[in-house]
């Protein structure tokens, strides 16, 4: 037999087919109910936002890797995932500047001061989208309903009582281009649920303390689960894979604590929204949760046979 | 779902036992020339029984056991020595070795007399398990006899035939074949070991097999047959104990502490052909793998070299990417094809680029899947970092030496981190921190 060249690694020899890229390939997948619904609603100015938000962002990555002379990592898809999700949870009518801004400001602080992908505490689209609500509060408040530009109030300025719950489901209502239509987050949810990258237990947790404070403070509990970010924030954004638990109770800790936040900060807080404060919040706790949650190990605490 | 399983961590991987699951095992009769390796188990290495120019029979033990935990070895052929020098196992190591050149006339140590294991008592089984230099032959080799004799009261003996490593279908053909010689040689270990009851549990992926096995124990009340899910790993020893017993072996024990021992399908097999005499001498491999051309289950000479294997199995197709020995999730390489089957050889693959996955240790993403999948309840991805950054002690705080090395981590993790290889290089480091 002819010398062959062998490849001697460690076991184990096969690999599942899952990786990185088509874990970001399938949240963008996920997306795309909620790019069309954007797109429908609020024609050119989402096209606009979601382009630039995920050029700058991809950008930005190209551009500190190959300052740090580090791989170029791009391929992965981290960051134009990063770039969608902040271009989907402005306002409409954010002037485009303020837009590259935020997305450079993800990507540069939220991620790659850190060491890039992996290393990041925080949800980098939220810091982003922190970021904005801080420095431009007028800006990243200004709602205006789908189809006209004329301004009104989001439904969680309005209160239930003046809310329809339909609208909300649907999404013909005011607020961030991809958070209007609960349909739309669904089904990019249930995709990513059949596709086993999202952990439900997220979500859930988020929903269940939602419910829990709403009929607690005698509020109505659907209007809350539909409107603002929340729906978004328990589907795309908590559920973070770097930023959130890995742990099964911690998991559930960790929604339900983005849950109770959302809804203290809905109640008593002086903004009318609080996903983004709660889920970074909670993003900073995710190493404890991690510490407190282990699972307990095979055979430990088990007494030997005398 | 059929079949109990055990109640943590595990997944689905591909079984790729298509190949060579319908197909009759073929004898290989003898090669030219055998290297029998003197340590190929766990444990001491033999003395050399026999020197260069010495005539071998085939059965004659040519390696003996000075020391507990160690067993004999025997010549797979009848023939001339040709060497007794230190020559490569197939995992890469080392060892001593006797070579024989092969006369051809297969002429026997001692004639076999079968023996009724009804008539013989537990340190009788247990001597000529011994003699016959039985090993664990699921892979890891453990000496069968020091098994068979535990310090604790056993009350049930567990045959392993989950086989759930993928390709791997030896188990699976000998239980279809061979099954009344495996119920005898579970029978004799029940009787050696004192238990009362003897259980075969077989995956669901291999019911054809359950039907002949029950066959096989009918008439037998002290034993039965269980379903198990198709579940990586459920062939673990830790792991089958817990879902058919639904005992858990204690942190740093042995699985006798929980009252049952654990014997693989082909060692049940082996003992009953000692107990009529004849020694650990050949043993059915899985030849398989997309770059071998006529994969089949194989009985095969202990001391054969690997090439002749493959040669036997028609040979290698295309250009093999990786050389197993065992199943892809736990085996180690092959670096050599010159190395030589060994009594806990279960298989050996030729796998081609497009059947094998490497390690690219892409950044972590706190995915949390090698957590879901660890049957331990580790946390893969913790170990991993603390060990490959030499964080011995603290890693050990948090279950390193609990690891089964299933190699589940590394299998499911999406950015294809080394996960269980760190975990083995932070025991090994453990131990040298510990010894220094």
């Amino acid at each position: 037999m002819e010398e062959l060249k062998l490849i001697v690694t460690p076991s184990p020899h096969i690999r599942d087919d899952d990786s990185t890229q088509s874990i970001m390939f399938n949240v963008l997948v996920a997306l795309l109910p909620v790019f069309a619904a954007a797109v429908y609603f609020y024609r050119l100015d989402a096209l606009r936002l979601v382009i630039l938000s995920a050029g700058a962002a991809v950008a930005t990555e190209v551009t500190f890797q190959r300052v740090r002379q580090k791989p170029l990592t791009i391929w992965d898809g981290s960051a134009l995932v990063t770039g969608v999700l902040l271009g989907l949870i402005v306002p409409p009518s954010l002037p485009s500047w303020m837009m590259v801004l935020g997305s450079v400001f993800a990507i540069a602080i939220g991620k790659q001061v850190f060491g890039g992908l992996g290393y990041n505490p925080f949800n980098p689209a939220l810091v982003g989208r922190a970021f904005l609500t801080a420095s431009f509060a007028l800006a990243m408040t200004v709602w205006h309903s789908p189809f006209d530009a004329v301004s009104s109030a989001t439904p969680l300025a309005l209160g239930a009582a003046r809310s329809n719950i339909p609208d909300l489901f649907f999404g013909s209502v005011a607020g961030s281009i991809g958070e209007t239509s609960a349909l739309a987050i669904l089904l990019g949810g249930i995709y990513l649920f059949y596709k086993g990258t999202l952990d439900y237990r997220i979500p859930l947790g988020i929903f269940a303390a939602v419910v829990a404070v709403s009929i607690l403070t005698g509020q109505d509990p659907v209007f809350h689960l539909l409107s603002g970010s929340l729906l978004f924030g328990a589907i795309f954004m908590a559920t973070d894979l770097v930023t959130s638990p890995v742990t099964n109770w911690g998991r559930w800790i960790f929604g339900a604590g983005i849950g109770f936040i959302i809804m203290l900060i809905r109640i008593w807080g002086s903004y009318p929204e609080g996903v983004t404060f709660a889920i970074l919040l909670m993003n900073a706790a995710t190493p404890l949760l991690n510490r407190w949650t282990r699972p307990r190990i095979y055979g430990q605490g088990v007494k030997a046979n005398e | 779902m059929i079949g109990r399983t055990f109640p943590r961590g595990g997944g689905e991987i591909p079984h790729r036992k298509e190949a060579t699951e319908n197909k009759s095992i073929v004898v290989f009769g003898a090669p030219p020339e055998v290297v029998i390796p003197l340590k190929q188990h766990i444990g001491a290495c033999c003395e050399p029984a026999v020197a260069v120019g010495d005539h071998v029979k085939m059965g004659q033990p040519i390696g003996e056991a000075r020391q507990f935990v160690c067993t004999p070895v025997h010549a797979s052929v009848s023939g001339e020595v040709i060497a007794v020098e230190e020559r490569p196992l197939p995992d890469g190591g080392k060892s001593p070795a006797v070579v024989i050149k092969n006369d051809g006339n297969d002429q026997l140590y001692k004639e076999y007399k079968p023996r009724d294991y009804e008539e013989m008592s537990p340190e009788e089984i247990r001597r000529a398990v011994k003699e016959a230099g039985i090993v664990g032959m699921g892979g890891a080799g453990f000496p069968t006899h020091i098994k068979l004799d535990p310090p604790t009261v056993i009350d049930t003996v567990l045959i392993n035939g989950a086989e759930c490593e993928p390709y791997l279908t030896c188990d699976h053909r000998l239980m279809l074949e061979r099954a009344p010689e495996m119920v005898e040689g579970l029978l004799a270990m029940i009787k050696a070991s004192g238990a009362e009851t003897g259980i075969i549990c077989i995956e669901a992926n291999k019911l054809d097999a359950v039907e002949v096995v029950r066959q096989a124990i009918s008439g037998h009340d002290n034993l039965s047959v269980e379903v198990l899910q198709v579940r990586y790993p459920q062939g673990a020893e830790k792991q089958l104990i817990k879902a058919v017993l639904n005992r858990e072996v204690p942190s740093g024990c042995l699985p006798c502490e929980t009252c049952c021992i654990v014997q693989n399908v082909h060692t049940a097999i082996a003992v009953s052909e000692a107990l009529k005499g004849k020694p650990s001498f050949e043993r059915v491999v899985t030849v398989s793998g997309g770059a071998v051309l006529d994969p089949r289950n194989v009985l095969v000479r202990i001391g054969t070299p690997i090439e002749d294997l493959f040669n036997f199995c028609g040979g290698l197709i295309g250009e093999p990417a990786a050389i197993v020995a065992g199943g892809p999730m736990t085996g180690p390489p092959v670096a050599e094809l010159g190395g030589p089957v060994i009594k806990c050889s279960s298989g050996f693959l030729a796998l081609r680029e497009n059947e094998v996955g490497f390690d690219q240790n892409r950044p972590c993403l706190r995915c949390s899947r090698c957590v879901e999948v660890c049957p331990m309840g580790l946390t893969p991805n913790l170990l991993g970092e603390l060990s490959s950054k030499g964080y011995y002690r603290k890693a050990e705080q948090l279950g390193l030496l609990d690891c089964i090395e299933c190699g589940l981590c590394s299998y499911t993790c999406p950015s294809k981190r080394s996960l269980v290889t760190w975990i083995k290089d932070g025991k090994a480091g453990l131990a040298k921190e510990k010894a220094s």
